[in-house]
């Protein structure tokens, strides 16, 4: 259970995750410039929608079939939340200081942290979310088990499917050009508010699948999951370089798997005993964060501010 | 009915010989400041309008009036007849494409990505194919590269399709804009100063550039500092000072207009202090062409 190669796979299917969640920060920052602190909420608003597709659906159904009417249901309850944001909380603040529009965020995070919390029926304690059936499986001598499997496909087909949208498409080019240069994208004929609301969506539908992947991977949602899951994604994003969806990816698997192996390892080191273990995980990912950016102030793959003049 | 070219609905425009661009009355305030004074400029069809004048007399801002980026406090701008909304990317869909005063290269592009961007508004591609990139996709792709390279090739550069836009020398960024404008296939093309800091052979080379692109049908619109550039190119010229026309003419009308040459060298010293002479002929010439305006209004 302790081994190196079962400690890089924790940290990876964890990582996994972690960078889903990350490209939403790190999509909406590289085109508007704003922190979306909601965006936790919006990956724990998208696990409750598939949980709800899920408690309405038969009960004969098995899950096979019934995970991608969730994987549905949560992509459109986290799209419509995270367009809805954009459209009428971010937006009117385009032009105000930069400050305004990041509270807004904070204050969208804890009312849809609160609306959850009051209006999902039962949502004040974990709600038990349905798992797949199958596994452990023993991959050499790495346990695996299916939700890990599951999210560590969704996130590869997702970083593919985005890297070819934004390197090859007509809109995907359209999103680098409002990226580097609003004003200048929109004189070039981008609809750049249509540009920014591809971007929120496309986080949305990210943390939508994480939501799922961390319903199926931990076997309960609760109404906070999001606080923590975005600071990790934030961290993840930043550790990375944001404004790279590469960097937000590659982060997330830096923090996951260094997570994993200082909760393991860090006990075994001479004199920091006391320092190992799950407790302290979340102060060594941070550890780690603040090491990187001191190295590497742009992150690891790096988004110059300087870049954008 | 055979082959007529397919005009837009222009009623009144049409018999003035194709007018595209016609802004009346515009004005541009910003709080206290007017930069922009009841500014009347058409540019027809075939044209190579120059937009002169001091630093600081509104030029930049009026363009910003043209393209969207500033919505003129008062008067209208339309084109073949349409008024303009005060959308940018709907105003280069409707044909006005510009470049900057100060390069706005998409810097970590390639030069044909750069292009590309410029083709936006001629291209069509929903979400839906850019997923599943069917034949249409690849077709659609395919056929806006070659258009890409092409003008680059009229540009002159086509070799260095695949480098950083940041990567070009400066006067190579000044083509690329222009080379990006002309992308969206505008049927008026806005220049602002597009020889600025180029040496004689670049500038040169950039009045080929502009006789080309009239030649393609497009009509130009050019603010510059260079007067030779001006007068060499231009069919008619008009001179912005203080935010307001001051003249309009043909080169040889506007060269010889003394109110143009004190705009930019002050008035003629007729003996000291030059301000007793100079202020109130300045003041007797604003006074006349705000009459003048104001009558046109």
């Amino acid at each position: 259970m302790h081994t190196l190669p079962q400690q890089l796979a924790n940290g990876l299917f964890l990582g996994s995750m972690y960078g889903l969640i990350a490209i939403g920060y790190t999509m909406v920052y590289g085109i508007v410039q704003l922190i979306n602190f909601a965006h936790g909420e919006i990956f724990m608003t998208g696990a409750f929608g598939a949980l709800a597709v899920y408690t309405n659906l038969p009960s004969s159904m098995s899950i096979w079939a019934a995970l991608p009417l969730m994987l549905v249901g949560g992509a459109i309850v986290s799209v419509l939340i995270a367009v809805g944001a954009e459209r009428f909380a971010y937006r009117p603040l385009r032009n105000a200081p930069r400050l305004a529009p990041l509270i807004t965020a904070i204050g969208l995070s804890l009312a849809l942290q609160q609306a959850v919390f009051n209006w999902y029926p039962h949502a004040t304690a974990g709600k038990h979310f349905p798992q797949l059936p199958g596994g452990p499986f023993h991959i050499g001598s790495v346990d695996v088990q299916s939700g890990d499997l599951f999210l560590l496909g969704a996130a590869i087909v997702c970083m593919i499917a985005l890297g070819v949208f934004v390197r090859s498409s007509r809109t995907g080019r359209a999103m680098q050009a409002t990226a580097q240069d609003p004003d200048t994208a929109k004189l070039m004929g981008v609809d750049t508010n249509r540009i920014i609301i591809i971007a929120f969506a496309i986080g949305g539908l990210f943390a939508a699948v994480a939501g799922v992947a961390y319903g199926l991977k931990y076997g309960q949602v609760k109404y906070d999951i999001g606080f923590q899951a975005g600071l990790k994604a934030f961290t993840a994003a930043v550790l990375g370089g944001i404004g790279n969806i590469y960097g937000a990816m590659l982060g997330g698997l830096v923090l996951g798997i260094a997570e994993a192996c200082a909760t393991a390892y860090i006990a075994n080191v001479p004199g920091m005993e006391q320092f190992g273990g799950g407790a302290w995980a979340q102060v060594w990912a941070f550890v780690l964060l603040i090491v990187v950016l001191l190295v590497r102030p742009q992150g690891l793959l790096g988004e110059r501010v300087a870049d954008r003049a | 009915m055979t082959t007529t070219i397919p005009q837009q609905p222009t009623p009144a425009d049409a018999a003035a010989g194709g007018t595209l661009l016609q802004a009346r009355g515009v004005i541009m305030r910003f709080g206290g400041l007017t930069a922009v004074r009841n500014v009347d400029l058409t540019v027809n069809s075939g044209e190579i309008v120059g937009l002169i004048g001091p630093n600081g007399a509104g030029k930049t801002t009026f363009f910003n009036c043209l393209t969207g980026l500033y919505v003129p406090t008062e008067g209208t701008v339309s084109y073949r007849g349409t008024v303009l909304p005060p959308k940018p990317h709907l105003v280069t869909k409707a044909g006005i494409a510009r470049t900057f005063q100060n390069i706005r290269l998409f810097a970590n592009m390639t030069v044909l990505e750069n292009v590309l961007v410029g083709r936006h508004t001629r291209t069509r591609e929903g979400l839906f194919s850019a997923i599943v990139r069917g034949p249409g996709f690849h077709k659609a792709e395919r056929a806006s590269r070659e258009r890409a390279m092409e003008l680059l090739a009229f540009t002159g550069l086509a070799d260095k399709a695949e480098h950083l836009a940041r990567n070009l020398p400066y006067g190579e960024q000044r083509k690329l804009e222009i080379a990006r404008a002309l992308a969206s296939e505008p049927g008026l093309l806005l220049l602002d100063e597009p020889t600025a800091g180029m040496n004689p052979q670049e500038t040169r080379a950039t009045e080929e550039l502009v006789f080309a692109i009239r030649d393609q049908g497009i009509a130009v619109l050019v603010i510059e500092h260079d007067m030779r550039f001006i007068f060499n190119l231009c069919d008619r010229v008009a001179v912005l000072v203080q935010g307001e026309k001051l003249v309009e003419g043909t080169s040889e009308v506007v060269q010889n207009d003394e109110r143009v040459i004190a705009a930019y060298l002050g008035e003629p010293f007729e003996g000291a202090p030059a301000d007793e002479d100079g202020t109130p002929a300045a003041t007797a010439d604003d006074a006349s062409t705000t009459s003048e305006q104001e009558n046109d209004r």
